[in-house]
């Protein structure tokens, strides 16, 4: 039973960070950028939770529905101020101001709110019992919004007349553009939606422990980054499959007293034999050679 | 009046200057090929016509309309499309999804499926398999789907940028024919050919493009009857 308790544990942390990892994935994929101020979106959301949800006292489903939007409005906007300029400029430029966003959405958050955590507590989560197993109500959560969410966005992708666009764009961006395909208005699209999965991220985050920070979203983001180049950056089951494999071995490894301290250490460690034997992730694929 | 006029065309690629100042037309209904070396700006001419890349100076007018900074998604909802150089089909998605993405600036589904049907009718070999991952094509095969995909918008201009690259004898006369058939189906073709003589055959004008600059031109006829021409590309 407490194996089916970690494992449970695992998932719902997993796809957290599956979550997370779309966001990587689909804006590698279409702008072939990293964009390493995307944990820090997350953040946005948590603060947006606190403010409408906390002090406001709005409900928390319709604090969520602020996070959202909020988190896809500043994606987009980051990209049009900080990366559409550097479309074609050298990709360490692009990655220079993907982490200099990063610092400044931190910073920002820090002068408005201080260094102190802000407690988030949304809803009054119990537990539930079923046999002699404890699970968590935010577990349960967890799990079936992102199953829905995830399922959604593999549809949306594949029979969509955007999400093909998207697909192609991903492919082949000039060829989309001779396909009728506006290339500026997918990436727009692509950045808000990774954005608003980012606020869902958020959201689970804080249902699970309630202290938001401005580095709320850093080292989640990190490990989610890592979790879509193991599926294959690139690739949307990939950041799934990856996501969730990193959630797994997270909850294994800190049941166990002994390896728990080293719990990051492992999972970078299976990023570099996974990248070893597969290059490009597990489900990612290799580049065909253009004619 | 000319379908498509190019004047004083320039393009640099950082500070090498790849066309320098190049003018062509073509009228409706023509076939009008550029035909050049490896290297001398056939690809960039296409490229920077449609909007790919960007033109450091020059006009381009189609059907009227000066296009000059239009960006290429609205260029091809005016009319004019092409297959670019390599085919670049879209290797995962199925011939039939190719296809949808050809046909993503067609709102009308009758018009979608008449299109549809209309281009298996032209490649049979398609329709037999509309549900395979078109990266397994053969060669010849992605050639045919990279053209009917450009075919879903009904272009009034189809610019073809080596068609007949990279394939065995029989397909590319089967490429040639069919651009005969495009043509002889009311399409006004702007070709782009290493294989000079079969573009010159079938073409009513020409031109010949040498490391950016536009060297000759004429009736096709004309062209391959040049000594000039009969030397660099037609092998005597
Ligand atoms: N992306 C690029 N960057 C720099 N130079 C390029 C690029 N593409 C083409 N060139 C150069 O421009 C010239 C024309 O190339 P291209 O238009 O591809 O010729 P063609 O299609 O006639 O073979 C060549 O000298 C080529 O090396
Ligand atoms: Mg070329």
């Amino acid at each position: 039973m407490k194996l089916l308790e970690t494992l449970l544990n695992g998932l719902s942390s997993g796809s957290t960070y599956a979550m997370i990892a779309l966001g990587y994935t689909m804006v590698y994929g279409i702008a072939k950028m990293l964009n390493f101020a995307h944990g820090d979106v997350i953040m946005v959301g948590g603060y947006t939770l606190y403010v409408s949800a906390v002090m406001m006292g709005i409900h928390p489903l319709l604090a969520l529905l602020l996070a959202i939007i909020c988190c896809a409005v500043l994606g987009v906007t980051i990209e049009k101020l900080a990366y559409k300029p550097l479309r074609g400029a050298s990709p360490l430029a692009v990655l220079i101001t993907a982490i200099g966003m990063s610092y400044l959405l931190q910073s920002v958050a820090q002068m408005i709110f201080g260094s102190a955590d802000r407690m988030v507590r949304l809803f009054d989560l119990g537990r539930i019992t079923v046999g002699s197993m404890q699970i968590s109500t935010y577990t349960i959560i967890t799990l079936a919004c992102s199953a829905v969410i995830m399922a959604g966005l593999s549809l949306f992708v594949k029979y969509t007349r955007i999400g093909r666009a998207m697909i192609a764009v991903s492919e082949d961006k000039d060829a989309a553009q001779l396909m009728g395909i506006n290339v500026n208005f997918i990436i727009t699209i692509t950045f808000a939606i990774g954005s608003a999965l980012a606020a869902f991220a958020g959201f689970f985050m804080v249902l699970k422990s309630p202290p938001v920070n401005s580095t709320l979203g850093a080292m989640p983001g990190i490990k989610a980054f890592t979790a879509a180049v193991i599926g294959g950056i690139g690739s949307i089951p990939g950041a799934m499959l990856g996501g969730i494999l990193m959630g797994i071995v997270e909850s294994f490894a800190q049941t166990n007293p002994v390896i728990a301290p080293f719990t990051v250490a492992i999972e970078f460690s299976i990023l570099i034999v996974i990248l070893l034997v597969r290059p490009s992730g597990i489900l990612g694929k290799k580049r065909r050679e253009k004619v | 009046m000319a379908l498509l006029e190019v004047n004083n065309l320039e393009v640099y690629y950082g500070v090498i200057c790849a066309l320098k100042g190049i003018s062509f037309h073509v009228n409706e209904g023509e076939i009008v090929s550029l035909i050049g070396a490896n290297g001398a700006g056939k690809t960039t001419m296409m490229q920077s016509t449609v909007g790919i890349i960007p033109k450091k100076g020059g006009s381009v007018i189609f059907d009227g309309q000066d296009i000059t900074k239009t960006p290429c998604h609205k260029i091809v909802q005016l009319g004019m499309t092409q297959v670019p150089e390599g085919r670049r089909i879209f290797q995962e998605l199925t011939v039939y999804e190719n296809l949808m993405m050809g046909a993503y600036t067609v709102k009308d589904q009758q018009r979608f499926k008449a299109d549809m049907d209309r281009v298996f009718e032209l490649f049979p070999r398609l329709a037999e398999r509309r549900k395979q991952i078109a990266g397994t094509l053969s060669g010849g095969e992605q050639q045919m789907l990279a053209m009917s995909r450009a075919l879903m918008i009904n272009p009034k201009l189809l610019m073809l940028d080596e068609p007949s690259m990279g394939l065995a004898p029989i397909l590319v006369d089967q490429i040639f024919s069919i651009i005969k058939d495009l043509h002889k189906a009311g399409t006004t073709i702007l070709l782009v050919e290493q294989n000079a003589s079969k573009a010159l055959e079938i073409s009513d004008r020409a031109y010949v493009l040498e490391t950016g600059k536009i060297t000759l031109s004429g009736t096709g006829k004309e062209l391959m009857q040049s000594p000039e021409v009969q030397k660099a590309y037609l092998g005597g």
